[in-house]
């Protein structure tokens, strides 16, 4: 399809620029931001399993350690904002989900609530296993 | 000189990018170029809704698809354009289906067909009730293939080019940076639709002002069958948007304001439950538009802030067939007249949809000016005659946009050279939107002028019309154009200049106006869309015959006729309802009469 | 109820400013009127110099995208006495070019609708005499929701990806590459991936969702563009461990 003759850029067409604090404009737009931030919260609770099982081979001793480490304040608080994080980031991303994956069951598509559903379904399987797995054996 | 392109389209609708594609595939060595004032997506073939015939089932068969369109033009329709065009419809249709246009489907997966108005069988395809949405992104989508197919979009022609009496290409506005260039080509091929803002209440868009036919007329090129305007019967009350017949087709009713289904008073058959074709609701638009006039002269419309109307009732369709059938119905009323038509009844009157007449072509698209051609709404061939079958218009689009292409392209590969003329025409053009239409003083707004004109319309040529009330529509244009000279334009940046646009669209549509009440006048019968109350009768033995209007060098229209080709079905009587069961192809097949003599 | 609206009207021209003013007009607001109707009203009576965008005013040409307070709309789609009294601010729509007044420059999209070839492509042709091909209703189901699209923009310009990063492809676009992606009668999937499956094609978008939000059509760009990624990471997978036979 040949181009056509008009301008690709033209001087007078005015080009606003989009401001650096776009994300703060909308709520929609400031509810994505944090979504997307939440998955430094992710890595941090991936770090902080990493230490823990770091510490929990070194021995009892640099387990109680840690253990008093993360009692502090500031730990205290960064470990509950984290989840809250987490949170948020599963519950975005299990409603993001449906709209990605399209699965047929035969001719008709299965609804969005079903595949939600299931995720959320799966996550609570898991959650108990891991709590079984923690308090029972 | 050479010229810069081999053909130019002028409009980038369904007709002009069916053409584009046909040139483009007859020979690809030729350049095209789509002069469109709008992108193509925009043009108004998207807000078509119902659907397009082609007959294709077994049991149908292309005679009757003729005798229908042709009972449904009052006889004046060409016959072998006709049976051409039926024969072509269903090829063609098929082509865009192959194209990857969505039609809907039965269940094994073959193209559904729903009934429309008029048609004795179903065979009108549909893709839900957004078809000419559907079938416009298509062939837009289409035509990115084509590589010699170059796009001049948001481009406004002002005027045709003519030296040494062949057509060498237009002059046109580049709307975004107010330049003005002439586009020479060895073929101009008017694709713009139709005119239907020069009525006040109106399903057609903004953009159709009727600028081809107004450029054909002034370049020196006729114009057939101006007078005959078809009026749609449901459109909404406000804002004049098209409620499609396939409402009806699936089994609507018009109802008046007693709840009377009152189209059985006008010998269109007897109601049933059930919709019946050629019958009552499925009746042809024009006289379904004339018995809601009868109507209210009785006093039996209701009255509503935007004038009186009928009701169409939905209700007995329910929810599920309307939103698998035509869901775009329920969300226009949802939201334009905040009704849900599961529950509610629809208020709906006439309005202008689309005009049979336009500039004078062949069957193959060619004007009586060498080397510019006609397709679409824009063109009279004519298969529409005095009125025009719903779903017949669609197909026509893409018949003649491919017939005009191939006639437009053999054309241009007779490699005609542009004249040294054209150069004085730009310079004289460039001056007049350049000089006289920017900054210009005056006293009269646009905006007045234009609503002048369509009151002046619709009192003097709307569905019912008398020698008095067309005889004042002429003065009240002539003393339009006076105060048109004196129009005012305030705006004199060269930057998508709108207010410069709107004063040439408005001069493009007092032309046709005057071509249109010019026809009215002097066809003293009724036929079809044209109703005389001063001569109620069709009259085969004066009027069998195409009005012709041209342009006089003063301006005014100069009216002629030419004859109907007749081929094998002579004027009988267009007959709906029960009646309809009887008539058909079969009637007086093989017998030719001349025109004149009745059976 | 509130018969006046104050409407506060972008205006810009090249040749006389370098930044957009506002003009204000108060016009009347009947239960029916849209806000074009309230644009026509100032064009045709009040100041015949203001140029914007519009054709068919049913919502479905796709031509009068704007800003209104903020959000993109279909002008002829959103009713003033929602507003009023107002004032209901009217702009251009975002991350276009201005050309003029509410006038922005489409160019970006149209080369990039016309980049995902749109159209059926097939090895071989059915000739026409053969009839149609078939596709039951639940074929057409599977693409029909992105066939949907007016090319209206609204989702461009509700898209901050596209604000900030003008060469990604777009919302509109995806959809439509879908739209032909999963038409029985296509086979060109192929051919669309290798435009697409880079970034600025697919994977630029971080789904904000916002042009879903606001797509009068209901399309759901947003639900393509991320079926589109899953496709497009397992077509890369393929091509990584089996090259030749993916």
């Amino acid at each position: 399809m040949a181009e056509s003759p008009a301008y690709n850029y033209h001087p007078r067409w005015l080009r606003r620029r989009v401001s650096t604090y776009w994300w703060l404009e909308k709520r929609s737009y400031f509810a994505f931001v944090l979504r997307e931030g939440s998955c430094l919260f992710v890595a941090w609770f991936v770090v902080y399993l990493l230490l823990l099982i770091w510490r929990v081979l070194q021995g009892d001793a640099a387990y109680q350690e840690f253990l008093t480490w993360s009692a502090r304040p500031s730990v205290l608080l960064l470990n509950i904002v984290s989840f809250l994080f987490l949170v948020y980031h599963a519950i975005t991303f299990f409603d993001a989900a449906p709209r990605a994956l399209v699965v047929h069951v035969g001719k008709k598509r299965a609804p969005q609530q079903l595949i939600g559903a299931s995720h959320y379904a799966a996550w609570l399987v898991a959650s108990a296993v891991v709590f079984w797995l923690l308090l029972g054996a | 000189m050479i010229p810069t392109h081999d053909v130019v389209l002028v409009g980038g609708g369904g007709a002009g990018l069916r053409a584009a594609i046909a040139i483009a595939e007859f020979n690809p060595r030729l350049d095209i170029a789509v002069v469109s004032k709008v992108y193509p997506m925009r043009s108004h073939t998207v807000s078509a809704e119902g659907g397009a015939a082609g007959a294709v089932a077994p049991d149908d068969s292309l005679d009757e698809h003729s005798y229908d369109t042709i009972a449904g033009g009052d006889w004046l329709c060409d016959q072998d354009a006709v049976e051409m065009f039926v024969q072509e419809a269903p090829r063609e249709l098929l082509r865009l289906e192959h194209w990857g246009c969505p039609w809907s489907r039965e269940p094994d997966g073959r193209i559904a067909v729903r009934p429309f108005g008029g048609m004795k069988n179903m065979r009108t395809w549909f893709a839900a009730d957004k078809t000419g949405f559907h079938m416009l992104h298509t062939l837009f989508q289409t035509s990115l293939k084509y590589t010699t197919v170059r796009r001049y979009d948001e481009w406004f022609v002002t005027r045709l080019l003519v030296d040494e009496g062949r057509v060498q290409g237009v002059v046109a506005i580049d709307l975004a940076s107010g330049r003005v260039e002439a586009i020479t080509a060895r073929a101009v091929i008017l694709c713009t639709g139709g005119c239907g803002k020069v009525f006040p209440f109106t399903t057609n868009a903004a953009i159709n002002t009727g600028d081809g036919m107004a450029l054909a007329y002034r370049a020196g090129a006729a114009l057939k069958d101006m007078e005959f305007v078809q009026y749609h019967p449901t459109g909404l009350p406000f804002t004049g948007i098209l409620i499609t017949e396939a409402a009806r087709a699936e089994g609507g009713y018009l109802i008046n304001k007693d709840g009377y289904r009152y189209l059985q008073d006008y010998n269109l058959g007897t109601p049933h439950k059930e919709p019946v074709l050629k019958s009552m609701e499925l009746g042809p638009r024009d006289r379904l538009s004339q018995a809601f006039m009868q109507e209210f002269a009785k006093g039996r419309t209701t009255d509503t802030p935007y004038g009186p109307v009928v009701h169409l009732d939905l209700r007995h369709l329910g929810a599920k067939k309307i939103d698998a059938k035509i869901p775009f119905v329920r969300e226009l009323c949802m939201k334009y007249q905040g009704l849900d038509p599961v529950k509610d009844l629809i208020p709906v009157r006439p309005v202008v949809h689309y005009m049979m007449g336009g500039v004078h072509t062949d069957i193959d698209g060619a004007t009586t000016l060498p080397g510019l051609y006609a397709a679409g709404e824009t063109a009279c061939v004519s298969i529409n005659g005095a009125n025009r079958l719903g779903s017949n218009s669609l197909p026509e689009l893409l018949v003649f946009g491919a017939r005009a292409g191939h006639a437009a392209a053999e054309y241009a590969s007779r490699l005609y050279d542009v004249t040294p003329g054209i150069v004085v025409q730009t310079e004289e053009e460039r001056r007049r939107v350049e000089r006289d239409l920017l900054n210009r003083r005056g006293h009269e707004r646009i905006a007045d002028l234009r609503t002048e004109m369509q009151a002046t319309m619709e009192a003097s040529a709307g569905i019912y019309r008398t020698r008095a009330e067309l005889e004042k529509g002429v003065e009240r244009l002539r003393q339009l154009r006076v105060r048109l000279a004196d129009v005012a334009i305030e705006d004199d940046s060269r930057t998508f200049n709108t207010e410069r646009v709107s004063a040439l669209e408005l001069a493009f549509m007092v032309d046709i106006a005057d071509a249109i009440i010019a026809s009215a006048v002097k066809r003293e019968e009724s036929r079809g869309a044209h109703q005389r109350t001063d001569f109620p009768a069709r009259d085969d033995i004066r009027f069998l015959s195409h009005s012709v209007v041209y342009r006089n060098p003063d301006g005014t229209p100069r009216v002629d006729y030419m004859p109907v080709t007749i081929t094998r079905w002579p004027p009988a009587e267009r007959v709906y309802g029960e009646a309809a069961a009887h008539a058909g192809p079969h009637h007086a097949a093989g017998r030719s009469l001349p025109a004149g003599e009745t059976v | 109820m509130r018969d006046h609206i104050t409407l506060q009207v972008a205006r810009y021209l090249p040749e006389k400013q370098s930044e957009p003013t506002f003009d204000e007009h108060e016009v009347p607001c009947p239960k029916d009127w849209v806000v074009l109707d309230g644009l026509n009203y100032i064009k045709d009576r009040i100041d015949g110099t203001l140029s914007y965008r519009w054709s068919c005013r049913m919502g479905i040409c796709g031509s009068c995208g704007m800003t209104v307070n903020g959000e993109p709309k279909l002008t002829c789609a959103t009713f003033l006495a929602d507003y009023a009294p107002g004032p209901l601010r009217i702009e251009p729509l975002r991350n276009f070019p201005i050309i003029r007044d509410l006038i922005v420059d489409i160019g970006d999209f149209m080369r990039k609708l016309a980049a995902v070839k749109p159209f059926i492509l097939r090895r071989y042709e059915k000739p026409i005499s053969e009839g149609e091909y078939l596709q039951t209703p639940d074929e057409l189901d599977e693409y029909k929701q992105f066939s949907m699209c007016i090319n209206c923009m609204l989702c461009y310009a509700a898209c901050p990806i596209y604000g900030l990063d003008p060469k990604f492809i777009g919302p509109a676009a995806i959809a439509l590459a879908q739209r032909y992606n999963l038409d029985t009668r296509d086979e060109g999937a192929a051919q669309r991936m290798d435009v697409l499956n880079e970034h600025a094609g697919i994977w630029g978008c971080t789904f904000v969702g916002e042009c879903t939000k606001v797509c009068p059509k209901h399309v759901d760009p947003a639900g393509a563009i991320q079926r589109y990624k899953l496709t497009g990471a397992v077509e890369s997978m393929k091509a990584f461990f089996m090259p030749r036979g993916a």
